[in-house]
């Protein structure tokens, strides 16, 4: 075994890097950013997203960096197990002295992140875990959240599902915590905005393990008017084409969290389902200035459309360096105050870190999906301002425990 | 609350038959590899992954020749998937012909982390949806409900393929071979069959079957990365449920398993996490060698080769470990907080892989499932640490207590079987524990785990943390190495090696096997306490299969044969695994080359190769 000594591995394992990561800028006054997320786990989601993250770093220290220092990232695998996330975020801190923490898709990687970050007195941006508890019931001075949480992607499918004709909802949901949590918001703000609707199934498969036909058919013994589905990723492709062979959603409407995502509605090509009405990223059809100079400089770079993830990873980066700008410093504590109540532009519009709950009001799109070109799309869709899909501040007092 | 009508009864026999047949397929390769070559392939899931992913290519370039391409397509791949299966036999697993087995298991693991990272590179990350199988795309109407025509044809498949192999098993020269090595390979050998050839014909039809379960699956499931694991643990459940080498009991149980599962689903849909073991664990308590399965004969699952005898540490070895003692304390003056970070995790490992090594090298007994009681310490120091404010001595105390009463538990179920039924019980006892702190959200905190589990001052700091590890682990590694050195020890090893003859010169067998995986469990759970302290939050990954998996490699890449394997084995695991992660994009698949280059080059582990060497050494002093 002494052969395997932490050298000849490094040796090795640059090799390796360089295949797939463009080589990182070691200026020695570089603003270290650690970054820490499940990449072998999550590849759909997670290779865009490091895409967007490079992109948005070579930008930023194109421009000069900030305040004349670069930006610089160091990456870690936590292979999607939070005990392993930790130990990066602490050889991060401790051994390779980063100056701010980022990353996390999973949500309990993200509040395992949130947690070191709170015990170290470190900034951590969480791009993706959707987990309300990150900000809500386990938040903490130093975590701030980019993407819509769970509450509020519900709460605007809310909105659109209190509009249909239908009283009798079934939901499908993974069996964790997004899942339960997702169900719960949307039969709690669903029965406020319409009272007189009933729930009268919920049926929770296993993530990633689906047992699709049983499932469908329990769903149809309960006689729904409409659906609210959950489920993503592999376990949505089979619903799909399953439920679609079986008849689950003709006469029936369909909302669907996060389907409208390009990570969720590619891999079902012609077979989308149509009609559904789906929180997503219309990357093809948004023609902002902000996002097409985004979707034209990552066409370029990428000789590929941009997916969720890539806009995710691009603004983390971009939210970090704003923060940075405006604290005028790496010392966490000006950070934190700079982040609270931050404001940026976004390629989908202007956002705004909460300081009540150091949420971001980063949005998301609501449409239906259609078929173009052999692939799914969003149709007729709108941009929803998260500002607006967030309980009144005296909500979030209660619901925030840390303050 | 659903109401059952006779439609939804039929549909969902129906459902739960289409799934049977499904998984049956996958078992039954796996049940005739066993049955023949006694190997556990835990790659079984990534034959049937290849078959998926290759099917999924040949149809796309096969499109234009239409019914026949796309069934073309899928025999294709099965054969393909029988080649792959071929070559790790030729290149991997007749190496290891000789080991106990369970470092064929280990192989095979490392074979699992090389199709993952090479499925990754060749399909890419995004899940791939393949065609309609051509001819079947439409539905029956039944009652008021469609029912898929594929999911029908998939129905008829398991039966004729249990008539097809029952054909070629009674019929044939070859299966009359393959019957016969089942029941007594060395009989056959003796008897001049071609051990090599049968053996690689064996693994050509298993690894084909998986793989043409994979290919079946193109009409009605996305192909992803994560088929593989998910779809290799219900697959040994369903062999084992069936009884060993039945494939009549594999069908039935794949039946048993799939009707349930559509059934449970409708009246309890938070079930499907644990149904499938909640089933094999009640069957196991009930018939212990399956439903159709018959004596004890055929599920040996010997973990140490016989001659291994344990010696107390030689003086030099003693200072040794002194010195490691000494330099790890001494840390803290010289090393920075990441090093001893890391430290404080692998002495952790160490003394859960050694807990492990307690009950599988020392009692013979391997487990599936010993990371439940890994979870089960670290929940219990947890939630004293933060629910209950307990000070921290009560808190690392709770650990073992909580582990060991569970153990105690488990123990009773489990050392009633043995071999693989064992392993698989104890598999199922953890998959329970594991489904109990996701679903037990008041107390657990479900899948978002417990925070802020920090210790308190003076061990707050790294070097206190490090400090406070290196004495209890140290403290747990030399209890372990004292017990088996007991009279105790010695009774579990005569448990493990004669059992008879233990049992006529006045050991009580059961009692010392029960005792032994209750300390083991114990012991594991003050592995368990301090790692929720240094990571400070708990999580049910805890208790998941990959951190059982994760303790059998440390103990077979140490060696199973020696009290310090674990120790090295941990180390090298562990210390191999964090630097890999760290810096490599591929770092499964190195992982897993360097896991078949150990197991090849060093069949009974490092501490194997390192006793030989230094054998080689002593006696060249002597000679010379």
């Amino acid at each position: 075994m002494t052969t395997l000594d932490r050298r000849g591995f490094l040796a090795g394992a640059s090799m390796f890097a360089s295949l797939g990561a463009p080589a990182i800028l070691r200026a020695e006054d570089a603003i270290k950013i650690g970054e820490v997320n499940s990449y072998t786990a999550q590849p759909a989601f997670l290779k865009p997203y490091r895409q967007g993250w490079d992109l948005a770093l070579e930008k930023v220290n194109a421009a000069g960096g900030v305040d004349g220092r670069k930006l610089e990232t160091i990456f870690r695998d936590d292979g999607g197990k939070p005990e392993d996330a930790v130990r990066y975020a602490g050889d991060l801190i401790d051994a390779e002295k980063v100056d701010v923490l980022a990353g996390g898709f999973l949500s309990n990687i993200g509040l395992a992140l949130a947690d070191v970050a709170n015990q170290r007195k470190r900034l951590y941006v969480a791009s993706e875990p959707l987990t309300d508890a990150l900000v809500w019931a386990k938040g903490n001075r130093y975590t701030f959240r980019l993407r819509p949480s769970t509450y509020m992607q519900a709460a605007m499918l809310v909105e659109e599902a209190a509009k249909l004709p239908a009283r009798r909802w079934a939901l499908v949901a993974p069996n964790y915590e997004y899942g339960q949590s997702a169900n719960r918001w949307f039969k709690d703000l669903l029965k406020r905005a319409k009272p007189e609707v009933e729930f009268v199934a919920e049926q929770y498969p296993a993530l990633g393990k689906m047992d699709v036909g049983a499932t469908i058919q329990a769903l149809e013994a309960s006689k729904p008017e409409a659906i609210f589905n959950v489920t993503f990723g592999g376990d949505l492709t089979n619903f799909v084409r399953q439920g679609t062979t079986r008849g689950l959603f003709e006469g029936r409407s369909v909302v669907s969290m996060l389907t409208g995502e390009p990570e969720y509605v590619d891999p079902l090509g012609a077979e989308a389902p149509v009609g559904w009405i789906v929180t997503g990223y219309p990357y093809g059809d948004l023609d902002t200035p902000q996002h097409v100079a985004f979707r034209n400089a990552y066409k370029a770079k990428f000789a590929e459309m941009p997916k969720l993830g890539s806009v995710v990873g691009y603004e983390t980066v971009n939210s970090i360096a704003a923060a940075l700008a405006k604290a005028g410093s790496t010392d966490n504590e000006k950070l934190v105050s700079a982040l609270e109540g931050l404001k940026l532009v976004t390629v989908f519009g202007p956002v705004e870190f909460r300081a009540i709950d150091h949420q971001s009001t980063m949005g998301a799109f609501v449409g239906k999906i259609a078929l173009k070109d052999g692939l799914g799309v969003m149709s007729n869709w709108s941009y929803r301002d998260g500002a607006k899909y967030l309980p009144p501040d005296s909500e979030v007092r209660v619901l925030r425990p840390a303050g | 609350m659903t109401v059952l009508t006779p439609d939804i009864i039929l549909i969902q026999a129906l459902n739960g038959l289409a799934s049977a047949s499904s998984l049956f397929l996958v078992a039954s390769g796996l049940s005739i590899i066993f049955g023949v070559t006694r190997v556990v392939n835990f790659a079984h899931g990534s034959f049937y992954m290849l078959g998926a992913y290759l099917g999924w290519s040949l149809t796309r370039h096969l499109a234009s020749f239409g019914a026949f391409g796309f069934w073309g397509s899928v025999l294709g791949a099965a054969l393909i998937v029988g080649g792959i299966g071929i070559l790790v036999e030729m290149l991997v697993l007749r190496r290891l012909r000789r080991a106990p087995e369970l470092y064929p298991l280990l192989a095979t693991f490392g074979v699992v982390l090389i199709v993952q990272d090479a499925a990754l590179a060749i399909w890419g990350p995004e899940d791939l949806l393949g065609p309609r199988a051509p001819g079947l795309t439409g539905f029956v109407s039944i009652f008021a409900s469609r029912f898929p025509v594929y999911e029908l044809f998939l129905i008829a498949v398991g039966p004729l393929l249990l008539g097809g192999l029952w054909l070629l098993f009674r019929r044939t020269r070859f299966g009359l071979l393959v019957r016969a090595a089942t029941q007594d390979r060395e009989m056959v050998a003796a008897l001049g069959v071609d051990e090599r050839r049968l053996f690689s014909n064996v693994f050509f039809l298993g690894a084909a079957l998986a793989g043409l379960g994979g290919a079946l699956q193109l009409p009605r499931e996305a192909v992803n990365l994560n088929m593989d694991v998910s779809v290799v643990v219900e697959a040994f459940v369903v062999v084992v449920v069936g009884g060993l080498g039945s494939l009549v009991g594999a069908y039935v149980a794949a039946v048993l398993i799939g009707i349930i599962q559509a059934f449970g689903i409708l009246f309890l849909p938070k079930v499907t996490l644990v149904l499938v073991f909640l089933v094999m664990g009640i069957v196991l308590a009930v018939r212990p060698f399956g439903l159709f399965g018959r004596s004890a004969a055929s599920e040996g699952l010997r973990t140490v080769a016989q001659e291994s005898v344990l010696r107390p540490l030689s003086t030099s070895s003693r200072i040794l470990f002194a010195l490691c003692v000494l330099l790890i304390g001494a840390m803290p003056l010289f090393a920075g907080g990441y090093a001893m970070g890391i430290v404080a995790e692998l002495l952790i490992l160490a003394v859960f892989a050694a807990s492990l090594h307690f009950l599988m090298g020392l009692g013979g007994m391997a487990s599936f499932g010993h990371a439940a009681f890994f979870g089960i310490g670290a929940y219990g120091a947890a939630l004293a640490l933060t629910a209950l404010q307990w000070p921290i001595a009560a808190c690392l105390l709770a650990a073992p207590l909580g582990a060991g009463l569970a153990g105690i538990f488990a123990g009773w179920l489990c050392v009633r079987l043995s071999g693989v039924y064992l392993a698989m019980l104890s598999l199922a006892v953890a998959q329970i524990a594991w489904a109990t702190s996701f679903q037990w959200v008041e107390v657990t905190g479900g899948d978002n785990g417990i925070l802020g589990v920090w210790p308190p001052p003076p061990f707050a700091s790294r070097s206190g943390f490090l400090l406070l590890t290196l004495v209890l682990t140290a403290a747990a590694l030399a209890s372990l190495r004292i017990a088996a050195f007991s009279p105790f020890g010695y009774a579990l090893r005569a448990a493990r090696d004669a059992p008879r003859r233990a049992e006529a010169s006045g050991i009580h067998v059961r009692a010392t096997q029960w005792a032994a995986f209750a300390i083991a469990a114990a012991f594991a759970g003050v592995a368990g306490g301090l790692y929720a302290l240094a990571k400070g939050s708990v999580f049910p990954t805890y208790l998941a299969i990959s951190k059982s998996v994760d303790a059998l490699i440390m103990v077979l890449l140490g060696g199973i044969g020696s009290l310090t394997g674990p120790i090295i084995g941990a180390f090298a695991f562990g210390g191999l695994e964090a630097e890999l992660m760290a810096s490599a994009p591929f770092w499964r698949a190195i992982l897993g080359v360097v896991i078949l280059a150990l197991v090849i080059v060093a069949p009974s582990g490092i501490t194997g190769v390192l006793g030989r060497q230094i054998g080689k050494r002593q006696k060249s002093a002597a000679s010379a």
